[in-house]
């Protein structure tokens, strides 16, 4: 047998690895670096050709000219290209792999979504065309809105907060619209100690106090101590439910029960939705208002942090407060945006406006596409496998990894670990960071704040089984490394990008943008 | 000139009527590295008590309570440039601001080195 | 179902290695009475790709797109050629499918760009600092207003009739609740704006004064004086910016005294989308960068000592501060500030001064095409890609024909204005690189033949 290319290149194979090489270039053969734009670019440079412009300058306007062009280096259509394509691959995300990122749900966008959004007739449609022009638009903010009632079992829906935050701070908002719509100043919002920081951040900016409540060693909300504090000084409570340790709130509804009774209202935080969606209506359990992430549950991009789409679901109660612009279907079926022009007739307790326009269509777009892609029986198998997928990272990893309410029963559609049992000087940032070694974003970590060290693992429902059992095995072999002591994790990464960065540096001379 | 502790870890070195607040050792170690110092403005008045400064943290904020009630008669400049200060001189150049008593009485409530170091030694 | 990757056996495995019996064992929490024994009733089950895309077309196409149609609409949110590369690379998955940046040893692509974003933004605006973005331009202003306060401790803000009425709205809403004061003020139909009527509204209480810049009329306010009048009563200045490819055009509100520039960041590489998402910005001068509401990316180093970056002074954050934070904002606007950055890039500063006079001519030429038209009047004395005219009846009713028409031909007064009668013949009026001739042509057309009918009908 003669050799394949016997007198030609062939490779050697196991000559050192590549971490150790340097090269002239800085780059390493996948692994580009990339310099700014303002290190790139040159001025007078132009990436789009434009028309040569006509006539002179308006007289009246020629004591506002700005005295030069923007200090702005521009680069050619390829030099860009290749600017933000070198770039990107400096990034992990959900299409490189698993990303278990707890309360964010990073599940799998669908391309479908991406191409709908971009049909003319949502894409390139101007917010202020007479209503005539924009039925199709219109109706898709209603039909969204009809599917997101009916999945929460609520009554009515404030389709145009821009985030999940912006979408708190419209429910607490209805709330205190309807309380003073009676006369009510009531002044204390509770939230539970394991809570997102948007809870209270969003109660203080609505003008309230914020008060904690403590949670119960089985990592939920002390029903007793909350019903003790109840009195006419509590508005409302804030619960995230299923809550930030992974675990359904039980007493929900007579948590409810005893606000209502008490004359509160409840918000409930909605991010955990993807746990129950198509499975349990939030309505059923006697919540007054949920915003809804559409970039978590309805699977619309994080695109590297934003842009968000909060939908607040309201009670009957609520309803009257929504603000505008409000969507409806009339009694005759017929879809409308109620606007300032009409609001006085039509919906004359709106509390005000949260935004300039609509809301987040393009995110609309893409939800409903999501949504009708799943279905009601799609969606509930969407609940039902994040949480078995879940449960199933829970029991694969609570040998290794100490698990704290592990014990207490099956956990919805996170996993919750500490830093228990890992060896001295070890911590849960070791394991992040040798998780990015593996080849996988990290988990949440040291959220929620009650739990030591805490790793939220939220895996979704579109991760396979096979990935999962690949990201199992990574995170069972650095718990293991953890536990043991190995050294070489304390420097982790190694293999990424970059290695762990100086955050300290950057908070103490802050340089935020970079110098003309 | 006199040092009284706290048990939120503030430090107050007094000489006349004039006291000088920091946190202690103690608690720039807790904290880790200090990044920003929120200064309070001279001349404002506090009460025992109050949270007129915040430590910053890469991670966390922390206020730092008055221990005493009285006017802000002087801050540390040098943190704004360098609050590291706060980490490596902790009780000494790492000083936050000076308070002019209103109350010298008020003293009597904190502990002295002794005692806060016995109750470091408790937690 | 094509999304959920689990097959039956998997499922059924899984439940083994866990030690349940059923999936629905998983859910015990939940007390049986809330939880449903099949799909949500009165919704329709699962449906094809091909199924899902029809359906959501045939939605699509009950609009009337801005390309099918002569169009004149601004006020807020602009029509602008977005170059081919600007949509390909935001669908990048690395791009798109990445979350906020919380492990910056594998988010150095989101990073370096929000870096390069905020550099490009502080630029524009000619301020020394800028955040990574906020949810539009209506948000920014608000939080701007809600930042004067804490850097002042004074509670009144002074605001120009010219600021956009649906912003003056966002923060108004925002104000009953937080116990600032707004005094705003409509704007009149003069062709310059109420420059004199802000600056006399300043006293010692000021914490900040607004103004839209050009304003919502198009007009150009002088920022300058404004600035000077505001700083010697110890307030700031925060300009406005709805329409960043002006300041291709006219100078950096920064550079005229302006503490504080927010704006709306739509123009530059992201669609007009029926309203959102958009992109609001936010600069700053340097010492009020800790008093910032939302995300800072920074230039650090890592163990190696390579440049790198990082989110940083998350401290004033609600995730560290809660209830004391800066701003209860968690996202931003992440991906089109991507996209804003990407046009940015291609056009450069030159550029975009070449964008803006283009802008100019355009909107100069349909300026000139509609002060012909019978009982159209131009207000503006000054203007760079958008002004208002005058019609001789309600600006509402003349949209509404011109679309029967199938000319999308501005934003009516009446429609921002609803309550303000004196508004309602205003119609603002903008054109952009996206103009064409015959666009103008056939607005100033149809309007001729929509008024001359007016007259014939009401004598007045």
């Amino acid at each position: 047998m003669s050799a394949v290319n016997a007198a030609g290149w062939r490779p050697e194979m196991s000559q050192g690895s590549a971490q150790g090489a340097v090269t002239a270039s800085g780059d390493k053969g996948l692994m580009l670096e990339e310099a700014l734009i303002f290190e790139l670019g040159r001025p007078g440079t132009c990436g789009v050709d434009i028309d040569e412009p006509e006539g002179a300058v308006l007289p009246g306007l020629e004591k506002f000219l700005r005295a030069s062009a923007p200090d702005l280096p521009g680069l050619t259509e390829p030099e860009t290209v290749r600017h933000y394509t070198r770039l990107s691959r400096q990034n992990y995300a959900i299409d490189l792999g698993p990303f278990p990122l707890g309360s964010c749900t990073m599940k799998h966008n669908p391309r479908l979504n991406e191409k709908v959004a971009r049909l003319p007739g949502f894409a390139d449609v101007h917010p202020l065309q007479p209503q005539q022009t924009v039925r199709g638009a219109v109706e898709v903010i209603v039909q969204l809105a009809d599917w997101l009632v009916t999945l929460t079992g609520m009554h009515a829906v404030a389709m145009t907060p821009k985030a999940g935050a912006h979408g708190e701070l419209c429910g607490l908002l209805c709330i205190r619209a309807a309380l003073e719509a009676r006369g009510d100043k009531r002044e204390v919002i509770l939230v539970p100690e394991s809570a997102h920081g948007t809870n209270p951040a969003t109660a203080a900016f609505a003008g309230y106090r914020v008060e904690n409540i403590p949670a119960t060693a089985d990592g939920r909300v002390d029903l007793a101590a909350l019903t003790a504090r109840l009195g006419p000084d509590v508005a409302a409570v804030m619960i995230t439910n299923p809550n930030t340790c992974g675990l359904f709130e039980r007493d929900m509804k007579a948590i409810a029960d005893a606000v209502h009774a008490a004359g509160g209202l409840v918000y409930c935080d909605g991010a955990n939705f993807n746990a129950i969606v198509g499975k349990v209506r939030p309505g059923d359990l006697g919540i007054d208002a949920m915003h809804i992430n559409l970039h978590k549950t309805f699977s619309t991009p994080h695109g590297g942090g934003g842009p968000g789409s909060g939908p607040v679901v309201l009670s009957e109660a609520l309803a009257p407060f929504a603000p505008l612009p409000y969507a409806e279907r009339t009694a005759e079926g017929y879809c409308r945006l109620i606007e300032e022009e009409d609001a006085g007739t039509d919906h004359p307790h709106a509390f005000g406006r949260m935004s300039a326009f609509h809301g987040q269509m393009g995110m609309f777009t893409r939800a409903l596409t999501y949504i009708l892609s799943h279905g009601a029986d799609g969606l509930r198998q969407v609940s039902e496998d994040a949480v078995l997928n879940a449960n199933y990272v829970l029991r694969s990893l609570e040998d290794v990894l100490d698990a704290p309410f592990g014990k207490a029963g099956p956990c919805m559609h996170e996993a919750l670990f500490s830093d228990v049992g890992l060896a001295e000087g070890f911590t849960t940032l070791d394991i992040a960071k040798g998780l990015i070694d593996e080849g996988f974003h990290p988990m949440t970590v040291y959220f929620p704040l009650v739990v030591h060290g805490a790793m939220l693992v939220e895996p979704t429902e579109t991760e396979s089984k096979a990935g999962l059992d690949r990201f199992i095995a990574s995170l069972r072999s650095l718990a293991e490394r953890a536990r043991a002591g190995d050294a070489a994790l304390k420097a982790a990464p190694v293999l990424a990008p970059r290695r762990r960065l100086d955050e300290t540096l950057a908070a103490r001379k802050p340089v935020l943008v970079h110098p003309a | 000139m006199t040092t009284y502790y706290t048990e939120d870890h503030e430090w107050i070195a007094v000489e006349g009527d004039t006291g000088t607040v920091g946190i202690t050792n103690y608690a720039q170690g807790q904290l880790g590295d200090i990044t920003y110092v929120e200064l309070p403005a001279a001349g404002a008045t506090v009460a025992k008590g109050d949270a007129p400064c915040v430590v910053d943290s890469v991670k966390a904020a922390s206020d730092v309570y008055t221990p005493v009630s009285g006017e802000v008669a002087e801050v540390n400049e040098a943190l704004a440039d360098a609050p590291e200060l706060v980490n490596t001189e902790a009780e000494s150049g790492g000083w936050l601001f000076r308070v002019k008593l209103a109350d010298p009485a008020e003293l009597g409530a904190l502990m002295d080195k002794a005692a806060y170091d016995a109750f470091v030694e408790s937690l | 179902m094509r999304y959920l990757p689990l097959t039956p056996a998997e499922r059924a495995e899984m439940l083994g290695v866990i030690g349940a019996g059923s999936v629905e064992a998983l859910f015990e929490d939940v007390p049986a009475f809330a939880r449903l024994p099949g799909p949500v009733p009165g919704l329709p089950l699962h449906a094809s790709e091909m199924a899902v895309e029809r359906h959501m077309a045939r939605l699509a196409s009950a609009n009337l797109s801005a390309a099918e149609a002569p169009f004149f609409l601004g006020a807020g949110a602009y029509r602008h050629h977005i170059p081919a590369s600007v949509d390909h690379l935001i669908q990048r998955g690395e791009f798109l499918t990445a979350y906020t940046p919380y492990q910056p040893e594998i988010a150095q692509g989101t990073l370096q760009v929000l870096f390069e974003f905020q550099t490009q933004v502080a630029r524009l605006f000619g301020t020394d600092v800028a955040n990574a973005s906020m949810y539009d331009g209506s948000t920014a202003c608000w939080e701007a207003i809600a930042m004067a306060g804490r850097v002042t401790r004074r509670k009144k803000a002074v605001i120009s009739g010219g600021l956009h009425p649906h912003y003056i709205a966002t923060a108004a809403t925002m104000a009953r609740f937080t116990g600032d004061a707004l005094d705003t003020r409509l704007p009149d139909l003069a062709a310059e704006p109420d420059d004199a009527a802000v600056i006399a509204a300043i006293d010692g209480e000021t914490s900040c004064v607004v103004v839209q810049y050009p304003d919502v009329l198009g007009r150009v306010p002088d920022l300058a004086a404004i600035a000077a009048a505001a700083q010697a009563k110890g307030a700031l200045l925060i300009a406005v910016v709805t329409e960043p490819v002006a300041l291709g055009l006219i100078e950096a509100p920064g550079k005229l005294g302006a503490d504080i520039v927010v704006g709306e960041g739509q123009s530059l590489g992201v669609g007009l989308q029926f309203g959102g998402p958009y992109l609001g910005l936010f600069g700053c001068r340097d010492k009020f960068v800790r008093q910032m509401p939302g995300r800072l990316a920074g230039q650090t180093v890592d163990a190696d000592g390579k440049r790198g970056f990082v989110l940083t002074l998350s401290t004033r954050e609600q995730h560290i501060r809660r209830e004391k934070a800066t701003s209860n904002i968690c996202t931003n606007s992440g991906l089109c500030a991507l996209a804003f950055s990407i046009h940015m890039t291609l056009l450069g500063g030159e550029g975009l001064a070449k964008l803006a006079r283009v802008n100019h001519a355009a909107a100069r030429k349909t300026a000139d095409a509609l002060a012909k038209v019978p009982g159209v009047t131009l207000l503006n004395s000054a203007y760079v890609n958008e002004f208002t005219v005058i019609l001789p009846r309600d600006a509402r009713e003349v949209v509404r024909e011109l679309a029967e028409y199938g000319v999308l031909g501005g934003v009516s007064l009446g429609r921002l204005y609803p309550e303000a009668f004196a508004l309602h013949n205003g119609l603002v009026v903008t054109a952009t690189e996206t103009t064409s001739d015959d666009d103008i042509h056939a607005l100033a057309t149809v309007l001729t033949e929509l008024l001359a009918d007016t007259h014939e009908g009401s004598p007045t």
